[in-house]
């Protein structure tokens, strides 16, 4: 096991020396700089462009830039939004509770109905239901999500009225961010009414964000569970004479849980990806949100941090996901 | 009393009470402010989350116009050469009370000093802590229009300048310009906490700093000291709603009173919606095409002035911009500002004339050129690839071979800078509502030598109509010069002027008291749901 996790994390240095330089590089292809985005129609004059280039440390060669990035970042400091001026960090930290809290209930709402409508599917093979859910499965995996979004604001929010059109709360509430998490702060707070809104806030988000991974989920357990139902020893289970339900759940859903645990693992990259878009629809204050405006002003390390922050997040759920599996199932940790 | 009978009074009168409590204005807005001490900043939606809402300047924009009121300076003199402009501030001003900053005086000529002092001066201690440093006060040239900034008395304060400009006055009224607590920024030296002028503002305006959420919401209360008078609104909460389909459905659903800015493809939609209702007015923005006069055969006004024949602006004007979203411009700047020429008649739709015209010009071969264009919309341009096919069919009729180059914006900007295109689709947002605004950042010669004027014409008659409009105090003088020099502009044609786009914003049915600014800016002191 020892020598897996060490493997695990050998892998880690590479890649994340990778994401340093493609963030990095990328951002820099990108045409236009912090200033001049800034200045937007009404243009820089080249003297005070060229200040304030070196004002912001733009003015030296891109790979000192790099260098000095690399060092700040050994010295564990993130630097400062170009833009705001705020610790990047703290910006993070600021921001990343909301894309947490969305994240975590579109999992919760895309791995429930995931897995239940996986297993029936897979019980009743063949039948309506079925085909049912493969169908709508690849529906919502193919949806645009920006699209998928709109559509349902302009049905449950502005036709029926049933549900808020976007934020995290009613914007009556006047609720102090303590912990970042708006279901905690609403409790928190003395407003009456506040929790029950917030939850409101979360439903439309959760559906769009929970989408491909509700998708992916049903069909992964689906197929994971017709062949696991395949197995000797289900049908031994079932001969055994034990009941549907022992046999389903404790038997076969068990051992069909460990491909769809690596599904749930590679899932936190398109739930934080996908919060990009979801963020911009429901004008959801994360990090999502966050970065978008941030290359849209160039606002480099806001960007360059902001991604390593998220890819070092997906590189570590993985990895415990990796563990995990690994613990599951014995074949994997022996491997070579 | 019975128990039933005395929960339904309770409930009734609970009832009451939240009906008649007054509820904070909700706006839906477009970005996040970059910050809140707007002289480091461009934005527009910086300046409504910071000058529009918690500053005040020596001078104002009247509410909706572009015309000059009184301030914090209750009353000023220009001298008779144009050079020095005394200000006599208004008594009684009280700077807002937060829980971090708690002001023990007044406001006076001290924080009309530090205000500008720190922009001005180098060595002034505040200088270098603005790490964005002072984009409109540089870029407006100041540092060297300015020649002395003095305190007269507590409550008097000169400007004297190194030559006569009369859009001094607006540039006066700008956000940059805005006047901060002295004794706040004293209280933040002494603490070493330079930084907090930009996340922890103190102004005199309308409404007080309450909370930002960043990129969620920016949350102020009514200044009940406010020397204008309380606003009708208990406070005021800037919704920030990236999207704006989004900003339309939140104003539907009454979770915001106005979204700023829809799409011009939304207006007829909203126009019929009876629970909505829309600002809208000119801008001040204008859409053109430069041609580079730089460059051969666009040097030849023929050529310059075939174009202006060979494009369908009414076409390009309703595909784009949605049929009364805009108007064709004629001029360099919007028919709302001073010395508009409205004897100028527009170059006609008449490719025939064109076709002509490029003969003469010896190019009856026709010709190759580029056009340059942004890759995403924006105000002056909503698509802009559709309109570059649209020149590009148009000039196509007339021999003319176009080939398209996208560029993002950052790009565009310093290609055009360095004069690389031969056609340019761009725009200009105005600031202060000076036609001199306009005009010398984009033709004048001095800008034709920086790259600023992108059609790169240095025309000396009409630079010498600009100076000499510039240097006058006498508006019917100015108004003349400026229409002199458009009549050179017209004929010399650098430009194929597009649109005049209008600006929307749409509220609900109940909202009061709400001026829609051509600046782009959008100030609530006044504004309220019934």
């Amino acid at each position: 096991m020892f020598s897996f996790i060490a493997r695990r994390l050998g892998l880690l240095i590479p890649t994340f020396f990778g994401v340093t330089l493609l963030t990095f590089s990328l951002i820099r292809m990108i045409p236009g700089d912090p200033v001049e985005v800034m200045m937007g129609e009404r243009r820089v004059d080249p003297q005070m462009h060229a200040e304030a280039l070196h004002r912001l440390g733009l003015d030296k060669p891109l790979y000192q830039q790099y260098f000095d990035y690399l060092s700040n970042l050994a010295h564990g400091n993130l630097g400062e939004s170009l833009i705001t001026r705020d610790n990047v960090w703290h910006e993070f930290t600021t921001l990343f509770p909301a894309t947490l809290e969305l994240a975590l209930c579109a999992m919760i709402f895309a791995t429930v109905l995931g897995l239940l409508a996986g297993v029936i599917a897979a019980l009743r093979r063949g039948s309506l239901f079925d085909h049912g859910v493969m169908g709508i499965s690849l529906t919502g995996f193919s949806m645009p999500i920006f699209w998928w979004g709109l559509i349902l604001i302009m049905f449950f929010s502005v036709q029926l009225g049933w549900t808020p059109v976007s934020g995290r709360i009613d914007l009556l509430y006047d609720i102090e961010p303590k912990t970042g998490f708006m279901l905690i702060d609403s409790l928190l707070s003395d407003e009456e009414g506040a929790f029950m809104d917030a939850l409101h806030h979360l439903i439309l988000p959760s559906i769009v964000l929970g989408t491909i991974p509700l998708a992916v989920i049903a069909r992964m357990t689906r197929s994971a569970m017709l062949e696991v139902l395949r197995e000797d020893y289900v049908r031994t289970a079932k001969a055994k004479g034990l009941s549907p339900a022992r046999v389903v759940f404790i038997h076969a859903l068990r051992n069909a849980l460990i491909p769809v645990l690596t599904v749930l693992g590679l899932q936190v990259g398109s739930l934080l990806a996908g919060a990009v878009l979801t963020e911009t629809i429901f004008s959801w204050p994360g990090v999502g949100k966050w970065l978008i405006d941030a290359i849209s002003r160039r606002d480099y390390p806001v960007v360059q941090n902001g991604i390593l922050l998220i890819a070092t997040l997906v590189i570590v759920v993985n990895f415990v996901v990796d563990i995990l599996y690994g613990f599951a199932n014995p074949r994997i940790r022996h491997q070579r | 009393m019975h128990a039933l009978t005395r929960i339904a009074l309770a409930v009734s009168l609970l009832g009451a009470a939240a009906m008649t409590q007054a509820k904070p204005l909700v706006v839906c807005t477009e970005a996040s402010p970059e910050g809140f001490d707007i002289a480091q900043y461009t934005a527009a939606t910086t300046a409504d989350a910071s000058s529009e809402t918690l500053f005040d300047r020596l001078v104002d924009f009247k509410p909706g116009t572009t015309d000059i009121e009184p301030g914090l300076a209750e009353r000023w003199e220009v001298s008779e050469d144009g050079m020095t402009y005394t200000f006599h501030l208004r008594k009684g001003v009280k700077f807002q009370t937060t829980d971090y900053f708690k002001p023990t005086r007044e406001f006076n000529a001290d924080d009309v000093m530090w205000s500008f002092m720190r922009q001005y001066d180098a060595k002034h201690v505040w200088h270098d802590k603005a790490q964005h440093g002072f984009p409109y006060f540089e870029a407006m040239g100041l540092q060297n229009l300015i020649k002395s900034i003095d305190k007269v008395d507590d409550h008097t304060v000169r400007f004297v300048l190194n030559r006569p400009e009369a859009p001094f006055l607006r540039d006066m009224a700008m956000g940059f310009a805005s006047i901060y607590s002295a004794e706040y920024a004293a209280q933040l030296e002494k603490a070493g906490q330079f930084e907090q002028l930009n996340f922890k503002p103190v102004g005199t305006g309308p409404f007080i700093f309450s909370r930002y959420t960043k990129d969620a919401q920016v949350r102020f209360k009514a200044n009940p000291e406010y020397f204008g008078g309380k606003p009708p609104a208990d406070g005021l909460v800037l919704a920030i709603t990236l999207d704006s389909n989004v900003r339309l459905q939140r104003v539907r659903a009454g979770e915001c009173q106005v979204a700023l800015y829809p799409k011009p493809d939304d207006i007829p939609a909203i126009r019929k919606d009876p629970n909505l209702k829309l600002a809208e007015g000119e801008a001040l923005l204008i859409a053109y095409v430069a041609m580079n006069t730089e460059h051969k055969p666009l040097n030849d006004v023929r050529i310059r002035q075939a174009l202006n024949l060979a494009f369908d602006k009414n076409a390009y004007i309703k595909t784009l911009f949605g049929e009364g979203n805009a108007v064709p411009a004629v001029n360099p700047y919007p028919s709302t500002l001073l010395g508009y020429n409205r004897d100028i008649q527009d170059w006609p739709y008449d490719p025939e004339k064109a076709r002509a015209l490029l003969k003469e010009a010896g190019m009856e071969k026709g010709l190759k050129l580029t056009v340059f264009t942004r890759s995403g919309g924006g105000p002056t341009n909503p698509n802009p690839a559709l309109g570059a096919q649209m020149l590009q069919a148009d000039l196509a009729k007339v021999g003319v071979q176009l080939e398209i180059r996208n560029l993002e914006w950052g790009e565009l900007i310093r290609r055009a800078k360095q004069g690389e295109h031969d056609l340019l689709f761009f725009g200009w947002a105005g600031d202060n509502g000076d036609p001199d605004n306009f005009l010398t950042p984009n033709l004048s010669c001095d800008a034709a030598k920086s790259g600023e004027n992108s059609a790169r014409w240095c025309n000396k008659d009409f630079n010498a109509l600009l100076d000499k409009a510039r240097a006058s105090q006498d508006e019917s003088e100015r108004a003349e010069l400026y229409k002199q020099a458009q009549v050179i502009f017209h004929n010399d044609a650098p430009w194929i002027p597009l649109a005049y786009p209008k600006l929307f914003n749409v509220m609900r049915s109940n909202v009061e008291g709400f001026h829609l600014s051509p600046l782009t800016n959008n100030n609530f002191a006044t504004t309220h749901a019934k």
